[in-house]
């Protein structure tokens, strides 16, 4: 429950991290963009926990009475829940606001394309550091649906030598989030980070691979705690690679290979990292590749290397109705895996793939915030906007 | 990579792949609020660009927000300025008055096609 008295209103776009691809805003951008932030904001503390209330109170008592028991689990409470007019009233903002995030950014971004993808050539041209591949194909699971709503996802290309996907998504993404990932939307990397330096501080990877790694928000942190290491951020979406090297090299991180791969296939030796990460990929994916994917992360490992997620995390232990709200993604945010896969044990799928059933384990990432970034009261609830804020989830393993 | 890239992905309210969810059993009501939001996030967004140029206004000691606090208008102003709240508002809610003026005219208002009917054999 959202109980902050002390509002923290969510920062201003201008105060957003800046490198040399981050795209300009015009004065009625930026408040465009405010306004979003304030109003998913408002969304996910004022209106959101409301859903809880009205299932309690009105929607739970009602299929009580009628079944004579209470929601067996998330499918049957979101059933429920669907006649209920709040929920749709809350469904229905968030939905927009979605969209709207989403026009806003493109909006930006697409007037100032050229400008754009000549800063990030400028950058990029002839670099060994960033490796395009045109003929790896889009994998079915990325290009059924738009994900979360992105017109276009992370890989169309509306002009040669695109960047407009990635550049939409840095640019806007401080808005569905709040803030909370901090001025260079890498909280995920941050967090993941701080566990493995206070859990294993001898763990010093030398050869690092974060797949899935879209523009490399999580991937630079690592690059920067481990400057001496390489680093491949691995994604199919050249888009994304081309804005993330242009990025990442601005910013001064110079040890990230941007390479175009999918990683159900991956051209690297067996053993070839000692640190395999991802952090929210997995539920952008689907049944038949998770266990090739885990299969290609277990080989490319060395023994005695570690490979640890960051993901949502799973329904097992949660009540029918913790579980339907964090499904909603699913279902109305173009996220079509994301119900299924926070069904599977991941744990076993990894035992699957190779790894001593000892050697898995589960984790909790506690947030790292920037109070600085964040105005105001920090101390994020666990139950606002989908826990996004206090404490990562994730799981992982050790080859040995 | 192909050579030709479709213009109309430079759309910036191009529509993503995937069947929109609409949560009301009228959809309507759904596309209402899409509009109804987008109009909030404008009103915000001109009330930003004002308060930037009464800021910038204030820094270059032209006018302080003291003095538009301060500001009283004259009665030619206060005519107009309550002239254009009342058609403001009025606009606003013109929904709520067609439904007034149909129950006050409940008795004159006759069905619709029956004047369609009435016309075409008239």
């Amino acid at each position: 429950m959202a109980t902050t008295t002390k509002q923290a209103g969510p920062p201003p776009w201008t105060d957003v991290g800046r490198h040399a691809v981050f795209p300009e805003g015009k004065h009625d951008e930026i408040a465009r963009f405010n306004f979003l932030a304030s109003l998913n904001q408002h969304i996910a503390t004022k209106i959101f926990p409301g859903n809880r209330l009205a299932y309690e109170a009105r929607v739970k008592p009602a299929f009580e009475k009628e079944a004579g028991r209470a929601p067996k689990d998330r499918h049957e409470v979101r059933r429920a829940m669907s006649k209920d007019e709040y929920y749709r009233f809350w469904s229905s903002l968030r939905r927009t606001y979605m969209e709207m995030r989403q026009e806003n950014g493109r909006a930006m971004v697409l007037r100032q394309l050229p400008e754009l993808i000549d800063k990030a050539k400028r950058i990029n041209d002839g670099a060994p550091t960033l490796q395009l591949d045109p003929s790896v194909e889009v994998p079915r699971y990325l290009s059924q649906v738009d994900t979360h709503c992105m017109p276009g996802s992370y890989y169309t290309e509306v002009a040669p030598d695109d960047v407009s996907a990635a550049a939409n998504y840095d640019s806007g993404i401080f808005a569905t989030t709040g803030g909370l990932l901090g001025r260079f939307n890498d909280g995920g990397g941050r967090a993941m980070l701080a566990w493995l330096q206070r859990t294993y501080p001898d763990f010093k990877p030398t050869r690092i691979l974060d797949i899935g790694a879209g523009l490399g928000h999580n991937t630079v942190p690592f690059a920067k705690a481990f400057p001496d290491a390489r680093i491949v951020a691995l994604d199919v979406a050249a888009p994304m690679l081309r804005y993330g090297h242009a990025r990442a090299q601005s910013m001064g991180v110079k040890n990230i290979e941007f390479v175009q791969m999918n990683a159900e296939k991956m051209r690297f030796a067996d053993g070839e990292f000692d640190f395999v990460v991802t952090a929210q990929f997995w539920h952008e994916t689907s049944s038949k590749a998770l266990p090739v994917l885990m299969r290609e992360i277990y080989r490319v490992l060395a023994k005695g290397g570690m490979t640890v997620s960051l993901e949502q995390p799973p329904y097992h232990n949660m009540t029918p109705y913790d579980a339907f709200i964090r499904d909603w993604d699913c279902h109305y945010n173009n996220e079509p895996f994301w119900t299924t896969v926070h069904d599977t044990q991941m744990l076993e799928l990894m035992v699957r793939a190779g790894f001593g059933k000892d050697d898995c384990f589960e984790a909790e990432f506690p947030a790292v915030l920037e109070t600085d970034f964040l105005a105001g009261e920090t101390k994020m609830d666990k139950g606002k906007d989908f826990g996004r804020g206090g404490m990562w989830y994730g799981f992982g393993a050790w080859k040995k | 990579m192909s050579n030709s890239f479709d213009p109309k992905l430079l759309d910036p309210r191009l529509k993503a792949k995937g069947r929109r969810p609409y949560f009301f059993d009228d959809p309507a009501i759904d596309k209402l609020l899409t509009i109804t939001m987008a109009l909030a996030g404008e009103l915000a967004v001109a009330r930003e660009r004002l308060d930037t140029v009464e800021r910038i206004l204030a820094q270059k000691n032209i006018l302080t927000s003291a003095e538009i606090d301060a500001y009283r208008p004259d009665d030619a102003a206060k005519e107009e300025r309550a002239a254009w709240r009342a058609d403001y508002i009025a606009r606003v809610l013109r929904i709520l008055q067609t439904e007034y003026e149909a129950l006050d005219q409940r008795s004159a208002d006759t069905d619709y096609d029956d004047v369609v009917r009435d016309l075409a054999s008239d």
